[in-house]
């Protein structure tokens, strides 16, 4: 029986992303006139009911934050998608924006109108230009059959949707960074509190949430919020989108429940990730992107979901699971996962934009097999440090893969000051 | 989160209680129960930007550490300050910022008074266990005001804030991200041929020694010591009440007496005062006034004293460089003065005259250089040291300006009326003006001479004033943003003044860039005072009523505008390019 | 540089692109690629600045900030390699390796007839099709060596 789903990516390739005929003929825009008849109250509490961890990486319960929102006072409030879809190995959201972005503008309808706001903004990275451009034209195509715009389904509700470009910034990810891109200010998260709830883009009451939650919100209107939670498992419910790539056989995004597969059904299941490529052994897998926790092998009959994952010091995150196999070194990988830190940080706060690069320059040691007993007490003292102190999630979570590391592979890089690794200090064929 | 501040909260920060109102800081909290939370980024009269992330605190709601200058009480559980994971964390980012430091606090114009040196002191740190990640960049000392050795910044933002988010001049900002996040100009041009108009609040703010004044200190040691030269100093308004700071005496103090003590300990020839030379200002920039309003002139009048406000208005507004008044500051003024008429009254070759300012002020180091303020024949005023540069003069003297008697200042340009002496606060020129233009035009005296309505601290204030059945409406400003909004409603044609009053720095000079450091708004309101208490004591409060500038124009000037002031005494303005 | 495109032209493009703050970032990539060599002069910065309300200290620190905005010239195709985690396990270390034999520069450089240049972007979202290139908007993926030569002959014909 297979263990893929088929909710979210149901239309995916199968219909013309911007014909709003094709998207009505496989069920589309039915959750949004459901919901216009539905008191905004009710809609939240399906919301609820569907225990919809946000699907960005911060896992934050989706229904808790709409009920928050709507306990705000102050208009207008804006509905923002988060569609910066940065994280490394990450490519589901690009899935949902190039094949099916109608299911993204309904769920930003439906969340327009449980707030009463006239206007919502999706920032899609700038890397994704072509997507931004498509988009742009499924707007105007739900515009033309009277779905957005004014007076939507003859309910007398308008909601108008501004596609918004970013320019190359990882930090944008994170929500105040990317409504101060949205503002025209330089893309660096602001100081919280205010909270966006409270004080947001254009320091009005705002709703930020990832491409993938909005995409399941016609879901949970559609078949409700019961039924939805009913997909996933306990306190983390629905389905989800997983991008995985790295060593597997197949790179690919799949759908599944969560808590209904195993991180070793999506690396070794022929329909998810096929195994592992050329013959070759798994040796670690991140997940979540780089701000990600990495995995072994023995912990690969953990169920994926928010609570077995959390046991082991894993987490779903993005959705990104990368599968890496034995030909990279640990202290490489996370030497390459540093980097990226190093690139984005937006420099603003001294724990992110110094620590990562004395991380760097202690694997560096560990890697050229220099390292000493107390680069280890540094590591981890910079790493505590970071993610205690930092400004935003981006300096928090930096250390996360380096952590999962240090606590499940000391021995490796213990062989490194010994300067002994497979992958780093190859023996010659005599094995000296 | 709903603040409201009238609501009291209590928290337990370190186990003792603490009662505040709701939407108070944990920083400001802890302050309450004497308890210094650790700061750089942080600054009382600045937006919070929560960038150097010292100030970390345990929150028993929280996993992670909070930043004390940030979080609100009403969001936390029991605060501890000073925890193992506390100080593991403010040593470690201690560490980092050090590693990205260069080592060399001996030679740097903030030793002693760095507050990352007090940190590291404070928190034991002497050998750094992350390896050094610090590389030299250039010092820029691309104007004759302000030096910049960005090699020593910290990127704490204080810097930026007072740039743009205090005076609005967006002269420099941040750019680049990550280990490149940086603070400088727009495509990196040179300060001078930005919008900067060398205020110095950018050096104020700063808790290191990232910026700092052009340090001319040993030019003056030289003259002094030149048996050659006649060398004289004048003394600004605000530096009497605010050298004291450093020498350890209550905010606010008036030292006039021990500091002209010291300043003839430090061996100039004669001790003069700046507030003689704003009397001068009086009485010229009144006429102006008084000419302008009779004779059709352009109005309204704006005050010129304040070299960062004219850089300003020649950069900015050079569409509105003649509603400036034509008046020299009182320092050019007294330059000019001393090198002509004191200088022929003394029968000293021009050329052996050195005339050094004390100023509250680093712009004026520019305003001494500009090629307007030669009239003597020479340049008027030779050097302008800044409060902070007296204050280390001093002290590498050996002398300690507590235990110094009070002396007099030398005549005939060291007498003054109140009125020159308030010049050093927002509000002071105009007060001083209206006391003397009423006398002038009505010729009777105000019954009162405080003419409050033009003090305080508000962003804009107004006052009116019935001179002899004609209103004369007036306002007073100070710090750029808030000129710049009097600026567009003048050119909007949307206000009817006919008087300004424009200070660069807010709260005019007894904030000014030049002053000691760790000024604060309460600091600057408590020098206020004490330039209203020297006004309180002082024998004349009017500028026209001062004896030395009434013999100074009967035996040298002739009238005020008239031909020789006109010569000495005013100036014009150009039309500055910037990028 | 916008150097054959006057202050109006400049200006047209910022109102084709919708002038106004959200569509800055829209508006300045769209700059960048009218411009030969692939980046915002000054003077096209201080234009759109002007325009859209930034002052220009603004201005140049979200031109720094953004990594697909450069404020120096750069090559005519500017040829980014993805050094991201996911392609580099699928080894995008060669792709570098060929790229820099081919044209005979180091990341970072520009080829001396200022036809290429070459640098690092982390990851645009391509891991299925790693290791992946971008050119011109267009990603490049499943990368061997001669699928590279191929799409640098290509670009030197266009």
């Amino acid at each position: 029986m297979s263990k893929s789903l088929s909710l979210l990516s149901k239309r995916a390739g199968k219909i013309n992303p911007q014909s709003v005929e094709d998207y009505v003929s496989m069920g589309g825009f039915s959750a949004l006139k459901k919901a216009l008849t539905m008191e905004k109250m009710e809609i939240i509490n399906e919301m609820l009911d569907a225990n919809l961890l946000g699907r960005g990486g911060a896992a934050y319960p989706a229904g808790k934050k709409w009920k928050q929102l709507y306990n705000i006072e102050g208009e207008p409030k804006y509905i923002v998608c988060n569609a910066d879809e940065g994280e490394p190995g990450t490519f589901k959201d690009k899935l949902l924006l190039k094949d099916d972005p109608m299911s993204i503008i309904e769920g930003m309808i439906i969340a327009g109108y449980v707030f009463n706001s006239q206007d919502g903004y999706i920032y899609i990275r700038g890397e994704y230009r072509i997507i931004q451009e498509k988009f742009k034209e499924s707007l105007e195509a739900c515009e033309k059959a009277g779905y957005l715009g004014d007076n939507i389904c003859n309910s007398g509700y308008s909601f108008r949707i501004h596609v918004v470009s970013g320019a190359g910034a990882y930090v944008c990810g994170e929500n105040s960074g990317l409504l101060n891109s949205i503002e025209s200010k330089t893309g660096r998260p602001r100081v919280k509190p205010p909270h966006l709830a409270e004080v947001g883009l254009f320091s009005k009451p705002t709703l930020v949430n990832n491409v993938e939650s909005f995409a399941d919100v016609p879901l949970i209107v559609e078949m409700g919020g019961k039924a939805f939670a009913e997909l996933g498992s306990e306190g983390d419910g629905g389905s989800k989108l997983v991008s995985i790539c790295g060593n597997s056989v197949n790179r690919k995004v799949v759908e599944v429940g969560l808590g209904h597969v195993t991180l070793r059904d999506l690396i070794y299941d022929e329909e998810f990730g096929g195994g592992i490529a050329d013959g070759k052994e798994l040796k670690f897998y991140h997940l979540g992107g780089q701000s990600g926790p990495i995995g072994f092998p023995e912990q690969l009959d953990t169920p994926y979901t928010a609570k077995a994952l959390k046991k082991e010091g894993l987490s779903v995150g993005s959705g990104a699971l990368v599968v890496l196999d034995e030909d990279m070194c640990i202290i490489d990988y996370l030497l390459k996962v540093c980097e990226f830190f190093i690139h984005e940080s937006c420099g603003k706060c001294t724990p992110c934009r110094e620590g990562n690069r004395h991380v760097h320059n202690i694997l560096t040691k560990f890697a050229k097999g220099t390292a000493t007993e107390e680069d280890f007490e540094r590591l981890e003292r910079l790493s505590a440090t970071m993610a205690l102190a930092s400004s935003c999630g981006l300096g928090q979570a930096a250390c996360t893969a380096l952590d999962s590391c240090l606590k499940h592979r000391r021995a490796e890089f213990e062989a490194h000051m010994r300067g002994e690794c497979p992958v780093c200090f190859p023996k010659d064929k005599e094995g000296k | 989160m709903h603040i409201d501040p009238n609501k009291m909260v209590t928290i337990k920060i370190d186990g003792i209680p603490v009662t505040v109102p709701s939407g108070t800081t944990i920083l400001e909290a802890a302050a309450k129960i004497g308890i210094k939370i650790p700061t750089l980024c942080h600054h009382p009269d600045m937006t919070v930007r929560a960038f150097c992330r010292v100030c970390v605190v345990e929150d028993s709601w929280s996993r992670r550490l909070k930043t004390a200058c940030n979080n609100y009480v009403d969001e936390c559980g029991e605060v501890f300050t000073n925890t193992p994971k506390v100080r593991m964390a403010r040593k470690t980012i201690l560490e980092m910022i050090l590693a990205n430091h260069p080592q060399d606090c001996l030679s740097c114009p903030k030793s002693g008074k760095c507050e990352l040196q007090t940190l590291a002191q404070e928190y034991n740190l002497k050998e750094n266990s992350f390896d050094s990640v610090f590389t030299r960049v250039p010092k820029q000392e691309d104007n004759p005001a302000l030096v910049r050795d960005m090699s020593k910044c910290i990127k704490c933002g204080r810097c930026v804030d007072a740039c743009q988010a205090i005076q609005g001049t967006n002269a420099i900002g941040y750019q680049n991200r990550s280990t490149h996040f940086s603070i400088g100009t727009a495509f990196d041009h040179p300060l001078n041929s930005t919008a900067c108009v060398l205020c110095g609040q950018c050096v104020a703010a700063c808790p290191v020694g990232a910026l700092s004044e052009k340090d001319d200190t040993e030019r003056v040691w030289d003259a002094l010591q030149n048996p050659d030269l006649h060398v004289v100093v004048q003394v600004a308004p605000a530096v009497r009440v605010a050298i004291g700071d450093d020498f350890g005496l209550p905010k606010g103090s008036v030292a006039t007496g021990s500091m002209v003590a010291a300043m003839r300990r430090l061996g100039f020839d004669k001790v003069f005062d700046t507030n003689f030379a704003a009397d001068l200002t009086i009485m010229e920039e009144g006429t102006e006034l008084l000419n302008r309003l009779q004779n059709g002139g352009k109005l309204p009048m704006i005050t010129s004293c304040s070299p960062g406000w004219v850089n300003y208005v020649e950069k900015v507004y050079p569409d509105m460089m003649d509603n400036l008044s034509s008046c020299k500051s009182p320092q050019q003024m007294f330059g000019a003065i001393a090198k002509t008429y004191y200088a022929e009254k003394m029968g000293i070759p021009k050329e052996k005259m050195f005339v050094v300012s004390i100023m509250p002020c680093i712009a004026k180091k520019y305003e001494c250089q500009r090629p307007e303020m030669n009239d003597s024949g020479a340049q008027d005023v030779d050097v302008v040291l800044t409060t902070r540069e007296l204050a280390k003069m001093i002290r590498s003297r050996g002398l300690d300006l507590t235990s110094l008697p009070e002396e007099e200042f030398d005549n005939p340009l060291g007498l003054a009326s109140g009125a020159g002496a308030i010049f050093g606060t927002s509000g002071g020129v105009m007060e001083a003006a209206l006391r003397s233009v009423y006398a002038i035009v009505t010729g009777k005296e105000a019954g009162d001479l405080d003419f409050v309505g033009v003090r305080g601290h508000e962003a804009i204030k107004e006052a009116s004033l019935d001179l002899n059945g004609t209103t004369v409406k007036v306002a007073v400003t100070s710090g750029l943003k808030n000129a710049k909004i009097l600026l567009d409603k003048i050119r909007a044609g949307e206000c009817d003044y006919q008087f300004i009053e424009v200070m660069c720095c807010p709260g005019g000079c007894v904030g000014g860039g030049g002053q000691p450091f760790r000024t604060t708004a309460a600091i600057k309101a408590q020098r206020m005072d004490g330039l209203y208490r020297i006004d309180k004591k002082s024998t004349y409060r009017q500028s026209h009523k001062n004896p030395e500038i009434q013999t100074l124009y009967k035996e040298f000037l002739g009238e005020p505008n008239g031909h020789k002031a006109h010569e000495l005494l005013h100036t014009h303005y150009t039309k500055r390019e910037i990028q | 540089m916008l150097k054959h495109f006057s202050d109006e032209e400049i200006l047209a493009v910022v109102e084709e692109n919708g002038a106004c703050k959200e569509n800055l970032l829209a508006i300045l990539l769209k700059l960048q690629d009218l411009s030969p060599q692939n980046y915002i002069d000054e003077r096209t910065a201080n234009l759109v600045a002007d325009r859209v309300g930034l002052s220009h200290v603004q201005m140049y620190d979200i031109l720094t900030f953004y990594a697909m905005l450069e404020t120096k010239p750069r090559g005519k195709y500017v040829i980014e390699v993805c050094n991201s985690a996911p392609c580099y396990a699928s080894k995008s270390d060669r792709v570098v390796a060929v790229l820099e034999k081919e044209l005979g520069i180091k990341v970072g450089e520009t080829t001396p007839d200022g036809l290429f240049s070459v640098q690092y972007m982390p990851c645009n979202g391509y891991c299925d099709i790693g290791p992946v290139i971008r050119v011109q908007g267009r990603t490049h993926g499943n990368l061997t060596e001669e699928k590279i030569k191929e799409i640098i002959q290509n670009l030197r014909n266009a």
